[in-house]
């Protein structure tokens, strides 16, 4: 019985084993991230005998929120972590700067081109030149050929995290994880 | 300390904005002029619902503290009626063509995005953070917006003309967001809400940045309408919430 198991652990190796159990939960809408890639799960507590597991969402809105509470709620039961609360937790909001390079690098395999690290900005105000200026961002290489030669084709992609790009020289059409 | 009704009142405002507006935006789908525009159209809308929910899921907090029950995010957003809706006007207007849309978005992220970055220093830490996650949601709606006062307005004589057109029919529902009566005094205050008077000069700043990079001009008409944010509403508001309600008051309690 997994439970058992489970019982017998110390503190670090039973840490260690939740953190194991999420990092095998996909985002249903991303499979090639886990939770634990994205950077939602804000962390791992116990309070007595209570696994407490905080996740903070990505977009507001985003749909997937729900069914991602209920992927990690089934995980963590069937690995044997039947009395867990999960939380969410709004601030610090979410950002793409927590999705670690070795991920980013598995989305841009994946054909999804990365945010990339992008310095969180904190004093973010509505900048009325840059508004008005048409031609802004840098340009975003190709997940398929590496060219910079690319266009943005919609700001929004199948998700509220991505944007549609289309690559001018291998014509592919790619999404663009937004950086948020 | 700011009483737990007023902070209730001042939450339905921000609230309210946002789910109105979010059901505008869903009136396109199926019906955009590019698939592109109605997924963008759509995922706006949805951050706006996600926005709206955080605030309702607070304001049912804070009335439980002075009524016997607290309402739930669902009984906020669909058993009041319009007399009882406290969004700006603004958001309530009609989609019309896409310029019509556009304009009203564009008018709305400015504003929103300004509001959202005042809140941020909120005393109340609740709405400091949700303001925090919903502002940088907003940043990137207010700049597709601006991207399309541009395009149209500087595209062709008949979209240049739509463009303008729409500009100038809401107008009149732009002054309306920056009147602050005893709510929002009172918050302001108590630095918990956000001087929305201060927010006029920024807002215009932007606002004539973006139309003349457009083409477009700023109108002149002074005349403002007023009143969504104490119930009083145009006629269009009811239309919304009769198709947004229909459903859950039909079938009270109805699951997917």
């Amino acid at each position: 019985m997994v439970t058992t198991v489970v019982s017998t652990m110390s503190g670090t190796q039973r840490d260690a084993a939740v953190w194991q159990t999420l990092a095998r939960v996909p985002d249903p809408e991303i499979p090639v991230l886990s939770i634990v890639d994205l950077g939602i799960v804000r962390s791992v507590e116990w309070q007595a005998d209570e696994l407490v597991v905080t996740v903070t969402p990505t977009y507001s809105g985003c749909p997937a929120t729900e069914l991602i509470m209920s992927d990690i709620g089934r995980a963590l039961a069937s690995a044997g972590f039947a009395k867990h609360r999960l939380e969410i937790r709004l601030s610090p909001a979410w950002t793409t700067d927590w999705i670690a390079a070795e991920a980013q690098a598995r989305l841009a395999d994946y054909g999804i081109a990365p945010p990339g690290v992008k310095a969180v900005s904190t004093t973010h105000v509505i900048d009325a030149r840059a508004l008005s200026r048409r031609d802004r961002g840098a340009s975003v290489p190709c997940p398929r050929c590496g060219s910079m030669h690319t266009r943005e084709v919609s700001r929004f992609g199948s998700t509220p995290c991505k944007a549609q790009y289309a690559c001018n020289d291998c014509l592919e059409p790619f999404d663009y994880f937004k950086p948020h | 300390m700011v009483s737990d009704r007023i902070l209730f009142d001042y939450l339905l405002r921000l609230a309210d904005s946002d789910l109105v507006l979010a059901q505008r935006l869903g009136e396109w789908v199926g019906h955009g002029p590019a698939l592109e525009e109605d997924i963008a159209l759509t995922n706006i809308g949805l951050d706006l619902l996600g926005q709206a929910r955080l605030w309702f899921a607070y304001a049912g907090e804070v009335e439980s503290r002075f009524e016997e029950t607290g309402r739930s995010e669902d009984a906020l957003a669909f058993s009041r009626d319009s007399g009882e809706f406290r969004n700006v006007l603004l958001v309530e207007q009609p989609n019309g063509s896409y310029a019509d849309t556009m304009a009203r978005q564009f008018f709305f992220d400015v504003w929103h995005g300004l509001l959202l970055a005042g809140l941020v220093g909120s005393h109340d830490a609740r709405a400091a953070e949700i303001a925090a996650k919903a502002r940088k949601e907003v940043a990137y709606h207010v700049e597709r917006s601006a991207d399309w006062l541009i395009r149209l307005g500087d595209g062709t004589d008949e979209s240049h003309a739509r463009m303008q057109a729409a500009i100038d029919d809401l107008w009149m529902y732009t002054g309306e967001m920056f009147e602050t009566d005893d709510t929002d005094r009172a918050l302001a205050d108590e630095q918990v809400g956000c001087d929305l008077f201060a927010l006029a000069q920024p807002w215009r700043e932007v606002v004539d940045a973006v139309l003349t990079e457009a083409t477009l001009s700023v109108p002149k008409a002074a005349f403002m309408q007023r009143g969504g944010r104490r119930g009083a509403h145009t006629e269009h508001l009811g239309h919304v919430l009769a198709t947004m309600q229909w459903l859950p008051r039909s079938h009270p309690g109805a699951q997917w």
